[in-house]
């Protein structure tokens, strides 16, 4: 109970950010929280801001586990780029739907590990490391597509972007459930506090006998895992694999996730539930403006003030002057009354 | 009188050989931009299949989104001497210096599909779509079909401040005025991609009843359209029917669409600049006559009526 207490408390900021921000929305168009049932699945904004945060949701998996070993994985735009459009190539060259599953997510597996070696074992800067697959995959992704938009339409590859499972939309279950995975892998093991000590202090966490090298690699093959699921999601979404904008600045969007969810950029504690919140929060705007109907010249002016709302809420400084201040307030309130 | 027949024979026979011998002589340096879109390789495949069927040697050069690659391959193209230079300029300012020396070696210049900030005595002449006339002729379209019967639109703009956004936005509402039916109730923009297509569609269907209030889409290019069609019918509608859609570029996707009643028309881009550039340059060789400084490409609408299916096969194999 007090666990969960403590669990609560640490996400508190984050659902109060998005409960403002969908009570702002539902001031602006008033049918938003309307669900129905359609074509035997939930529908509604509500479910829009799920099932569309799905990419930025997967990706802020990979990218908290990242970010906690003090790394930093730019390449995750790029490596949705490049499993969609395998996925796309390998699915209209006759593979079978598994086969298809499997390569794909294995080039997300190789990319991840890729970025792994080039931060672990030839200590580069996790920010230069991954730049270069930032850069390189688009380009490789568009070899696979041959610069085209490469459509499919097979039904099973198809069903993971618009199918539904249990009323819901594939993809925000395969979301959950991918949260869900790696918040047990990580907290019910002892994973999470050693990815906690690497992102601390490498150096002393090798020296205390955490064998750094796997523990990071492993955190960039995650990371390009989720980017992989991602790019299946949202090739699946519009039935093809559009190698020029699929993930194209996703990644950004993830980092800034794992921010407003709390996690520090210099690594150290880390939390996945508050990270998909952060996803969620991202996405409400997102879709908040464009329920809202203001003109699209206004999108990212009201997304940035929004944020910067947020972050300033969370900053430390001002939660230490604002404690600052309601203790002052409680000390100067009996001198005022006297002096009445 | 045998005389005469020889006579006018050799004459007709003499213009044949000059005239496929100045075309077959004539080589031409092209600096493509890249192929960061689907139409911009078709465009390249075009231009290589118009330079042969009137036999012309094409010199062809990939900037990359370059425009000092593209400098350098004009650079090499006066150096090599070719009859004449076609450029897509990837940006619009910087090319007086480079223009200026393929002016004095005499080699006329012809822009394809996008201008310069340059004295237009630099070069000859530009071959461009007329992005305004594109979106008039998708609101012509509709204007035409729904017949002045009460209609909503929803509209999917380009990426904000692009000049086909402004552009084909500004068409569109010309041609809607003074039209009362017809009314645009939202306007968002999708980025030209099918992604945000589809989710900037789907919070239009929820914004607007379900789709009900909705009865006809435009979209500023194919791809969003795409991409919208699927939220319609996610969304249990029946694009083609419960909404009408119209969009512009005709890649060879919308075509599959209108071809299984999904989409209504499309305005066609075409990717085919270089074939009025080869004519006015034959022209231009064979007596001298200066082409106008612009040259407008044809913004032709294709419907559900002109065989979809057909037009689809025959573009699927251009590159888009």
């Amino acid at each position: 109970m007090s666990m969960l207490g403590l669990y609560g408390r640490r996400l508190l900021p984050q659902f109060i950010a998005l409960a403002i921000i969908l009570g702002l929305v539902s001031i602006a168009f008033p049918g938003f929280f309307n669900l129905q049932i359609q074509n035997g699945r939930l529908y509604g904004s509500l479910i829009d801001i799920l099932n569309r945060g799905a990419p930025v949701a997967l990706l802020a998996i990979g990218m908290t586990v990242v970010i906690a070993t003090k790394g930093i994985d730019l390449s995750v735009g790029a490596v949705m780029a490049i499993c969609g459009a395998v996925a796309a190539s390998a699915i209209t060259s006759g593979y079978s739907l598994p086969a298809t599953l499997l390569l794909t997510v294995g080039v997300g597996v190789l990319c991840g590990l890729w970025n792994g070696i080039l931060v672990a074992i030839l200590d580069i800067q996790p920010i230069i490391a991954t730049l270069v697959l930032m850069v390189a995959g688009r380009g490789i992704a568009q070899m696979v597509t041959n610069g085209a938009i490469l459509t499919f339409n097979d039904e099973g590859l198809i069903f993971i972007g618009s199918g539904s499972l249990f009323g819901l939309p594939m993809p925000i279950v395969i979301w959950i459930t991918a949260g869900i995975l790696v918040a047990l892998l990580v907290r019910r093991t002892a994973l999470g506090m050693l990815i906690e000590a690497v992102g601390v202090n490498r150096r002393a966490s090798t020296l205390a006998g955490v064998s750094t090298p796997v523990l990071l690699i492993a955190a960039y093959v995650l990371s390009g895992l989720c980017a992989s699921v991602a790019g299946i999601i949202a090739a699946a979404d519009i039935r093809g694999a559009d190698a020029n904008n699929a993930g194209l600045w996703l990644e950004l969007d993830a980092i800034l996730a794992v921010v407003i969810g709390g996690t520090s950029l210099l690594g150290g504690r880390f939390s996945i539930a508050a990270s998909l919140l952060g996803a969620m929060i991202i996405q409400s705007i997102n879709t908040g403006i464009l329920l809202s109907g203001f003109p699209p010249e206004f999108n990212l002016i009201i997304k940035a003030a929004i944020i910067v709302f947020i972050l300033v809420l969370q900053s430390p400084k001002l939660q230490g002057t604002l404690a600052f201040f309601s203790r002052s307030n409680a000390a100067t309130k009996p001198a005022e009354s006297k002096a009445k | 009188m045998k005389f005469v027949k020889a006579l006018s024979c050799a004459t007709v026979l003499a213009g044949c050989v000059f005239s496929s011998v100045s075309a077959a002589d004539m080589t031409v340096g092209f600096s493509q931009i890249g192929s960061e879109s689907g139409w911009r390789a078709a465009e390249t495949t075009v231009t290589k299949q118009e330079a042969e069927k009137r036999g012309i040697d094409l010199k062809f050069a990939d900037a990359q989104q370059k425009q000092e690659n593209q400098i350098k391959a004009l650079r090499s193209f006066i150096a090599q001497g070719v009859d004449a230079i076609f450029v897509a300029p990837v940006v619009a300012t910087g090319w007086d210096e480079v223009l200026g020396e393929a002016k004095d070696a005499e080699i006329p210049v012809i822009l394809l599909d996008r201008t310069v900030d340059a004295d237009k005595s630099l070069y000859m002449t530009a071959v461009t779509s007329d992005l305004v006339h594109e979106g008039n002729v998708a609101g012509k379209w509709l204007v035409d079909t729904t017949a002045g019967k009460p209609c909503n639109v929803v509209e999917l703009q380009g990426t904000t401040g692009s000049s086909p956004a402004i552009d084909r936005k500004k068409g569109f509402e010309e041609a809607l005025k003074g039209h009362d039916n017809l009314k645009i109730v939202r306007s968002q923009t999708g980025d030209f991609t099918r992604t945000k297509g589809k989710e900037v569609m789907e919070s239009f269907l929820k914004a607007e009843n379900g789709g009900k209030n909705i009865c006809a889409l435009y979209a500023h290019n194919d791809d969003m359209a795409v991409g919208a069609i699927q939220a319609i019918k996610e969304a249990g509608l029946k694009p083609g029917t419960d909404i009408l859609v119209v969009s512009i570029d005709a890649v060879p996707d919308i075509f599959q669409a209108m071809a299984a009643g999904e989409a209504n028309a499309t305005v066609e881009l075409t990717p085919n600049m270089a074939g009025p550039a080869f004519d006015a340059l034959a022209a231009f060789k064979k007596d001298g006559k200066e082409p106008p400084k612009w040259i407008q490409t044809e913004s032709k609408l294709y419907t559900q009526a002109d065989e979809p299916q057909k037009v689809y096969e025959a573009k699927k194999g251009l590159g888009y």
